[in-house]
């Protein structure tokens, strides 16, 4: 992987990343949707998707478009409801049996992800014990408390957003839009940052919020 | 006798929130909690997208997509603000670093179960977000709700009977009748609505009720629910 890790566009991004992928996107609460990125993916056409978002669906995310183009065999998310009245693009075909839905609590499916990248295969958390969203998991006790063996989600590829970008790979982010974007590219093989801008110096050590070894690909959108 | 609206229920929650805590707000009716602290009242608000100090909602012409709170909305920051990734800010929730989480809930349990996230709507899909985090480990769980379901049916019950979020998570509960302490005894009512007996509250439970040697009257200032 180059040094430089600036492409020209978000199709170049995107070379490589085949069937089967599994695909983190990040994104949660209406900031930090990789839109540009997602919107490549579809037009690259790979099938048999793994999708690992917060939300398979959401207002501001073009998430179902892939599942629309029937890319999408599995999403693995904390939220799979759709926000209107009609079922969404996911919940009609996971209806129909059509794709697999693997729902998480929020901070296990982040913590999963970082598990992935710092190296440790699974961990004991005390959330989702005695839930139907952890049956069947091994449980053990730790001092007063049930504790839940939760595995590691590791990814093909991380499709994130960013504010700013430097020939390093070094990112910034504005606001919320940081959300699952950090983790997501440590646990990628291919982590692909859009960015509004790249910046034309590095960027401050002190403003870095995703060190550059962990970007393998940025490509500015606006 | 005259129940308290939601937004008096919230109001009566966020008497209880002290100076300087760690506080996260549930996404629909708990947010409110933050427009009713006591005078003198600072705290910093957690929204476990990552926004640690968020503030009020953002006016029309200030308002930037990319600050946002857990339910999408689009807020300000408080003085002392900070952001960080999910991972932190869960890390935050697990680690124990919140004081108080305040959570709608469709059911509570004698024994503090606590059922919020999974109506078992019919083909719609499953929604947990944060709550199963929030509700195994802040270090209070409040629970804001309606004492009896639209039916009349009792939603303080022996056992709930939808999914559970968490075990053994809720200390307190807020209705529009009742504040209710969950003890290692079960149920403890703290205070009831004037005109209610112990008897109609009991009747509207659907697990034995105790009450405090020194229950009080549940009263909140009028706040008008908006259109």
């Amino acid at each position: 992987m180059p040094i430089d890790k600036r492409v020209a566009s978000a199709a170049q991004s995107l070379e490589g990343v085949g069937d089967g992928a599994t695909v983190f996107i990040s994104g949660f609460g209406g900031a930090g949707f990789p839109n540009v990125l997602i919107r490549a993916l579809r037009e690259r056409g790979p099938k048999n998707l793994t999708l690992v978002v917060n939300s398979a669906t959401h207002r501001y995310s073009l998430t179902h478009e892939l599942i629309d183009a029937n890319l999408v065999r599995k999403v693995i998310c904390t939220a799979a409801r759709g926000h209107t009245k009609d079922p969404s693009a996911f919940e009609s075909r996971w209806m129909e049996g059509k794709i697999e839905l693997e729902c998480v609590p929020q901070g296990t499916f982040t913590e999963r992800i970082r598990a992935a990248g710092a190296g440790i295969p699974a961990f004991f958390t005390p959330v989702g014990f005695g839930t139907e969203l952890t049956a069947g998991k091994e449980v053990r006790r730790f001092g007063e408390r049930d504790y839940v063996l939760e595995p590691a989600i590791a990814g093909d590829l991380a499709l994130i957003r960013a504010d700013t970008a430097d020939r390093y790979g070094n990112l910034t982010f504005r606001y919320a839009q940081m959300n699952f974007g950090p983790v997501m590219a440590t646990a990628a093989k291919l982590a692909v940052a859009e960015v509004r801008a790249f910046a034309e110096e590095p960027i401050p050590h002190a403003q870095v919020q995703l060190p550059g070894v962990y970007v393998d690909r940025a490509v500015a959108v606006s | 006798m005259t129940p308290l609206n939601r937004l008096q229920i919230t109001w009566r929650a966020a008497q209880d929130i002290e100076d300087g805590e760690v506080v996260n707000l549930g996404i629909g009716l708990p947010v409110h909690c933050s427009d009713y602290l006591r005078p003198g009242v600072d705290v910093v608000i957690q929204a476990e997208n990552g926004v640690i100090g968020a503030g009020p909602l953002a006016a029309h012409d200030k308002i930037d997509t990319d600050l946002v709170d857990a339910g999408s909305r689009r807020i300000t920051l408080r003085p002392g603000a900070s952001i960080v990734d999910s991972s932190w800010s869960f890390a935050m929730i697990r680690g124990g670093h919140i004081d108080v989480t305040i959570l709608g809930a469709f059911e509570v349990a004698a024994n503090g179960d606590l059922a919020n996230w999974d109506m078992r709507i019919a083909n719609r899909g499953p929604l947990v977000g944060g709550a199963m985090d929030l509700a195994a480990c802040a270090r209070a769980v409040w629970v804001i709700m309606e004492h009896v379901t639209r039916k009349g049916a009792p939603r303080l019950l022996e056992r709930c009977a939808l999914p559970l979020t968490a075990v053994r998570c809720v200390s307190r509960v807020y209705t529009d009748l009742a504040v209710v302490d969950v003890t290692p005894h079960g149920f403890l009512v703290r205070e009831i609505v004037d005109g209610m007996s112990r008897d109609e509250l009991q009747a509207k439970s659907g697990a034995p009720l105790a009450f405090a040697g020194d229950c009080k009257v549940l009263t909140a200032p009028p706040i008008a629910l908006p259109e």
